[in-house]
């Protein structure tokens, strides 16, 4: 096993001597993937000359976690999700990064206050932001349409099977919300067993006409078959779905869930240089906001937010449709990995144990 | 006495004495007997030279890594061996003892190089598995006391944060600070350890794994069943028919078996689902109302659907194969001898495809119990297996001990399974084909 890692490894570090400079990066795949080779990689191989080599994984956390653990690290820049992305620099896989040596902002806003809150970690610089949101499929309601958290989970004025993801992330803070809670305050009363409680409550309510999803382009196809009439769903996939596909979809941004994605560079990358160069110019204001003309996820930075114009098609207007927009930010909760961190086993075994129980 | 000459013993007999008066040589003058064992000596090596890769193959990509995943399960040096000194502690002093003033010297000394290596989230994760919402503290903690810690350490440390003077988090440390243990097993029966380390249940709405369990062998005994009653007659009409018209229904049960799981996974859930093909027709022939589709998917009821047709192939093609070899003459002689089709069938044609039967089950049944992308994409809520769970832990909790705990129990009833087959029906018995 050890002389096969070693002969891989020297046959690796050969072949990346033998080519020009370039810079390994392992992100996520499909659309996502496209609109980095677009807005990041293309103009970053013209002012550099450095090649971009895009890999994609299902999740990039597991190949970088395996990569770190048998000392074979092939990939040089990681996209991963926040709470990856502090687990494996508490684990010390990761290379810490000083903001400081970020780019500032074209007006010369350093980038530690440019990022939104919660953006910059040790080890971490976030790219987009993302939101997990309703949707509802407008040729089901006659009369009102559905415009809150609330009506999600009230089946009578609105009737139809609910999509719902198949874990407690998120589940239980919808429910909160639609109970009532502020999104500030949803994990303060998740931290308490009275909150658990009363999210669980509020889930039976609706348990009956829940489909659960796993796979992101479940809920899309759900809500296109008529099998639900509102469901959560990716924000990116969704816009996807109305614009690319025309689907008769809506939006409702309240209680919307945020995440980020974030570049990361392991210990021991092959390209540590040429990493680094790649993770500034990337995350800088102009690439961040190209990358809207791509796919619907907000740029990390404040700055990009106004230089957000057209998607691809060359008419339809970005801005309403990014998670960050003042709308979707109205009653947004905010991802709290150091909780799920803490919690996600405990509440995972609970949610599971409530699903099991009819 | 003309017979003696044709007494096989008798032969025996003349051999063995001849054997007996001088050494039987080869042709170069060599012991017959030590060139024969030398030569098959010979044979066996060159037999093993070319077993060798597969079997290399087998060992590094099979029994290696299982064995590493499995020792998992059991063995977790997360704690132990990043936090040595107050591991030691642990390991001098008795149960329920009160922490002194060394430990948290030892605590905090270990708190401050953990953190200094970068190996505190490690820490934390494996006491988070025993006492849920520690992580944080370890890693908080860890990034205010990197560099140093100054004494007195106790109350440094508890100004950081209270938490760290809860007997349980002691109690949970001393856990942790050998690196064998078996909560893992005892988590995966729904059982956990109080702060004096006895055993007992976990609170109710934290209980799981066993129901799954159950739930787990009960659905692939129905789906055995199920895949048994639709199987049989189609085994038996492939095996009687003309060769061209069962050529022709072998391919109709190979297509299916040949196309992709998810495939056939996505087109059940294209029928069955609410506004699927199925609901569609019953509403357009009026037998159902539109308000009244029926929910055949995303419960148990889509799990047992989709895994028995995929399962069907498994059941058919061993029952097939044994099948074909039974001779049709027995059941008629059954017949002309006065038996009814249903005793001859009963009595002479069935006891000859358990062979068969057992095989087509065995496989079934083993695959249906580590079966995990179509429960989890019709299964809803109530059609889950336990290979969800252990999927789960590997992917989304990343704690692959618990996983490993799980596997291994799942691995070790289906062994017992197993023995508990070669008992009653006996191993000798299974027929693949």
């Amino acid at each position: 096993m050890k002389t096969t890692l070693i002969l891989s490894t020297a046959l690796g570090g050969f072949a990346f001597a033998a080519t020009a400079q370039e810079v390994n990066v392992v992100s996520w795949g499909g659309a996502y993937e496209v609109s980095q080779v677009e807005a990041y990689n293309k103009p970053f191989t013209a002012e550099t000359g450095i090649r971009v080599n895009m890999l994609a994984a299902d999740n990039p956390a597991t190949p970088l976690r395996a990569q770190v653990e048998a000392r074979n690290v092939s990939g040089d820049v990681f996209d991963v999700e926040v709470s990856d992305a502090i687990r494996l620099c508490d684990e010390g896989a990761l290379v810490e990064i000083d903001p400081a040596s970020l780019p500032a902002a074209p007006d010369g806003t350093p980038a530690v206050d440019d990022f939104v809150p919660g953006a910059l970690l040790d080890c971490a610089v976030a790219n987009i932001v993302w939101g997990t949101v309703i949707s509802y499929n407008t040729t089901k309601f006659e009369g009102d349409a559905p415009t809150t958290a609330a009506d999600f989970f009230d089946t009578e004025t609105f009737p139809g099977k609910r999509g719902l993801p198949k874990n407690p992330k998120r589940t239980l803070y919808l429910a909160l919300i639609a109970d009532g809670v502020p999104a500030a305050e949803v994990y303060d009363q998740l931290a308490t067993d009275e909150g658990v409680q009363r999210a669980f409550d509020k889930l039976d309510t609706i348990k009956a006409d829940t489909v659960w999803w796993e796979a992101g382009a479940q809920p899309v196809q759900l809500l296109a078959d008529g099998e639900v009439s509102m469901t959560t769903v990716y924000n990116g996939r969704v816009f996807d779905a109305m614009v690319a596909e025309n689907q008769p979809f809506e939006i409702i941004w309240d209680g919307q869930y945020m995440d980020m994605d974030m570049f990361v560079i392991p210990v021991d990358a092959p390209n540590p240089e040429a990493a680094m160069e790649y993770l500034k110019f990337a995350t800088d204001t102009q690439r961040l906001a190209d990358q809207a003309r791509y796919i619907a996820y907000g740029p990390a930075r404040k700055s990009s937010a106004s230089l957000v114009g057209l998607y691809q098609d060359g008419v339809t207007e970005m801005g309403p449709h990014m998670p960050t927009s003042p709308e979707a930010l109205a009653n947004a909760v905010m991802d709290d990995p150091e909780f799920w961190a803490d919690h996600a086993a405990e509440l995972t075994e609970r949610f599971n144990s409530w699903l099991a129980s009819s | 006495m003309a017979n003696a000459a044709l007494d096989p013993h008798a032969a025996i007999a003349t051999t063995a004495s001849g054997v007996g008066q001088g050494l039987l040589t080869t042709a170069d003058g060599k012991p017959l007997a030590r060139a024969l064992v030398r030569s098959q000596r010979r044979a066996r090596r060159r037999a093993f030279l070319l077993v060798l890769p597969l079997l290399a193959f087998v060992v590094i990509t099979f029994v290696v890594p299982i064995g590493q995943m499995l020792q998992r399960s059991f063995y977790n040096d997360g704690f132990s061996a990043n936090m040595p000194q107050v591991s030691a502690w642990f390991a001098a002093t008795e149960r329920g003892t009160d922490p002194n003033d060394a430990a948290w010297a030892a605590l905090a000394q270990d708190l401050v190089a953990s953190a200094d290596a970068r190996s505190i989230g490690v820490v934390g994760t494996r006491v988070n598995y025993d006492m849920p919402g520690t992580r944080s503290l370890f890693t908080a903690t860890g990034r205010q006391v990197r560099g140093g810690l100054e004494p007195p350490y106790r109350e440094a440390l508890l100004e950081i944060n209270e938490t760290w003077g809860d007997p349980r988090l002691w109690s949970v440390m001393r856990e942790a600070s050998t690196p064998v243990t078996a909560n893992f097993y005892l988590a995966a029966v729904d059982r956990t350890r109080d702060d004096e380390g006895r055993v007992q249940q976990v609170a109710e709405q934290q209980r799981i794994y066993v129901t799954l369990f159950w739930r787990t062998f009960w659905l692939s005994a129905v789906i055995t069943a199920l895949t048994f009653v639709l199987g049989f007659p189609i085994a038996h009409l492939l095996a009687t028919l003309p060769m061209r018209q069962s050529n022709l229904l072998m391919i109709l049960v190979l297509l299916p078996f040949w196309t992709s799981l998810l495939v056939r996974t996505t087109s059940w859930m294209v029928l069955l689902q609410q506004q699927g093909v199925i609901n569609d027709i019953l509403v357009w022939m009026g037998v159902i109302g539109g308000g009244q589709r029926l929910q055949m998917i995303y419960n148990q009821t889509g799990t047992i659907i989709a895994m028995t047709h995929i399962l069907l192939p498994f059941m058919i093609l061993p029952l097939y194969s044994v099948m074909r070899t039974i001779n049709p003459s027995y059941v008629r002689a059954a017949r002309s001898l006065g038996a009814t089709s249903w005793t001859a069938f009963r009595r002479v044609y069935f006891p000859q495809t358990l062979p068969g039967l057992g095989a087509g089950a065995m496989l079934v049944f083993i695959l249906a119990v580590g079966y995990y992308i179509t429960p989890a994409l019709v299964g809803g809520s109530s059609g889950q297996l336990i290979s969800n769970m252990i999927a789960s832990h590997m992917t989304g909790t990343l704690n692959w001990s618990m996983a490993a705990a799980l596997a291994a129990l799942l691995l070790g009833a289906v062994l017992v399974l197993y023995w508990l087959y070669d008992r009653l029906v006996g191993v000798d018995n299974l027929k693949l084909g």
